[in-house]
């Protein structure tokens, strides 16, 4: 399988990542390549093996549902670019 | 053309722990902006989440609680999509590996039929933070407080036809939800949420294009935006438009669902594998441990009042609608002695005055037994069910057992023959007109004038002369 400059660009902004027009093509053989990696996996015969969710065989670890954490608002708001009443200031996401 | 709708639901039930799925951040509603927002919640570099135990044991009751397929295994996965009320840039939730597999819930139609309501899956994610677009001089404040809040979003088959169909699985949804006690159900603080995914198609078609509602907080307007909905779809496709797969908010005061436009990017969600979060492993003993203590059900409730107390199935279902009230009816029962009588109060009496304080069963100023105490009066004939209606105001507004009320303004029945009949003979003697009319009279008229001596009866013994023995003395004092 291989990617077109469109996939990228596509791909870059779902990521919010910034391409430039010169790196594209690079960039689309690079992906291609690791894709075609995942391909040559994918042809092996995998019946009858159990997909893997993580690396390490061991299941996930649960806590106590108790409330452990105080209030730091103050200190977490002290490197927000902007606050107001307590709130974070962001660009306004709706038109 | 016949049109046919198919709904789905997506239902956000945020879960009754006290702190947050993959933090000890508190998740108590209504604190101030961002205090209940840790370091986790807000995403930053280095944290780690830990998968809060309690939020595992509610999806376990759930899933048993509609009969699902309990996945043993599930795994947690992120959802990738950029909004501010989501600081890390990816919500944590499940995609391939839900904790809650295939289930149903039989839902009771208007016209008494059962329909089954299949549900495809439930699974455990993080809730997002909240967005206020008010004026923050052309910026939007975020507040992460809710950030981490662990949600159980249920999602339905496309199984549902109609907006009333649609309601009966939200509230049977909702009644589940809070019977097992995992959601507080609170609709106005979003604690239960629900998105309805609406299409139309030619009677027995091909499915057609759906649109996503939301912003839907009532029951009464889920079922409102898909009635608009539905005939805006018709407008549409009858007008040779087509229906274009979007997000709607529903505005409940213009009563109609418009086009979200925002800047969110058409859903490419990237799903993958947490790698910071392991697979869940349920075994056998975390289980029956989740499962100690699941209450009755609704339905098989429902089923044993119909029975057990001689209950029509409607209001078997009203008395069951909600465990507190059902509980309340149950308590009230065994202290009267009496279930219909106990059923006729509890759903008139109790439920008028409730109604009318804005209070809900648990906020009730008469318990139960309280309540069962004055019922028990009005069953063993120490008083009527007019009086009763006075010693209810008096219990409602100043408290107290109805015994100690009854005692103490001697409002016992009068069931002493000799006593009525004195007042009887009182009343007779103090009308004589009313009583040769009475005389004159034949006996479809009789009958109606009867009342108006009841009346005089119960006047004077303050409404405790007991209405069978009246009538009955009455009659025979003035046929003589």
């Amino acid at each position: 399988m291989s990617l077109e400059r469109s996939d990228v660009e596509n791909i870059a902004h779902l990521a919010r990542l910034a391409v430039n027009e010169s790196e594209l093509d690079a960039v689309a053989g690079d992906l291609s390549t690791i894709l075609e990696l995942v391909a040559q996996m994918n042809s092996a015969d995998t019946s009858g093996v159990i997909p893997m969710a993580h690396p390490l065989h061991m299941a996930q670890r649960l806590r106590p549902d108790e409330v452990s954490e105080i209030d730091e608002r103050a200190h977490f708001q002290s490197i927000a670019p902007a606050t107001e009443d307590g709130l974070y200031l962001v660009p306004r996401v709706v038109e | 053309m016949q049109w046919e709708t198919v709904i789905g639901l997506e239902i956000h039930a945020q879960l009754a722990t006290r702190s947050k799925i993959f933090s000890g951040a508190s998740t108590a509603f209504g604190a101030e902006p961002n205090t209940q927002a840790c370091a986790i919640d807000l995403g930053l570099p280095g944290v780690l989440p830990v998968l809060n135990r309690e939020a595992v044991v509610m999806a376990v009751r759930f899933s048993a609680a509609i009969g699902a397929d309990l996945e043993r295994r599930s795994v947690f996965a992120r959802k990738n999509y950029f909004y501010p009320d989501l600081p890390k840039g990816y919500q944590i939730s499940q995609f391939e590996l839900p904790i809650v597999g295939r289930g149903s819930v039989d839902i009771l139609l208007d016209d008494g039929e059962m329909r089954s309501v299949g549900v495809t899956r439930a699974h455990l994610e993080e809730d997002a933070g909240k967005s206020l677009h008010e004026d923050f001089h052309g910026l939007t404040g975020i507040d992460l407080n809710r950030a981490g809040t662990p949600l159980l979003e249920i999602v339905s088959e496309p199984d549902m036809r109609s907006a009333k169909e649609a309601v009966a699985y939200a509230r049977k949804i909702h009644q589940i939800v809070r019977y097992i006690g995992i959601c507080d159900g609170n609709m106005q603080e979003g604690s239960f949420r629900v998105d309805a995914n609406v299409s139309i198609r030619p009677l027995g078609g091909e499915l057609g294009t759906r649109a996503e509602l939301k912003n839907i907080n009532s029951f009464r307007f889920l079922e409102r935006a898909i009635n608009f909905e539905v005939e805006r779809q018709i407008d549409v496709l009858e007008s040779g438009g087509k229906v274009v797969q979007e997000t709607r908010l529903y505005d409940p005061d213009r009563d109609e669902t418009r086009s979200m436009r925002s800047k969110e990017e058409a859903n490419d969600y990237r799903y993958f594998p947490d790698p910071d979060l392991l697979p869940v492993e349920l075994d056998d003993a975390f289980i029956d441990a989740a499962l100690t203590g699941m209450p009755e059900l609704p339905d098989a409730r429902r089923a044993r009042f119909c029975e057990a107390y001689a209950l029509s199935q409607s209001d078997a279902a009203q008395l069951t609608a909600s465990r507190e009230l059902a509980d309340y009816y149950e308590a009230a029962v065994q202290e009267a002695g009496d279930a219909r009588l106990a059923a006729t109060w509890i759903m008139g009496e109790l439920a008028g005055a409730l109604n009318r304080g804005g209070l809900d069963i648990g906020q009730s100023p008469i318990s139960a037994v309280l309540l069962g105490g004055l019922l028990r009066r009005i069953a063993d004939n120490t008083i009527s069910g007019k009086i009763a209606k006075q010693v209810f105001e008096t219990m409602w507004s100043e408290g107290g057992a109805a015994d100690a009320i009854i005692q103490n303004r001697g409002l016992r029945q009068i069931t002493d023959a000799g006593a009525i009949a004195g007042i009887v003979d009182a009343v007779v003697q103090a009308n004589p007109s009313q009583v040769e009319a009475y005389r004159q009279a034949d006996e479809k008229k009789q009958a109606k004038m009867l009342g108006f001596f009841v009346g005089q009866v119960m006047q004077a013994s303050k409404g405790k002369a007991n209405p069978t023995q009246v009538n009955e003395l009455l009659r025979r004092k003035l046929n003589a």
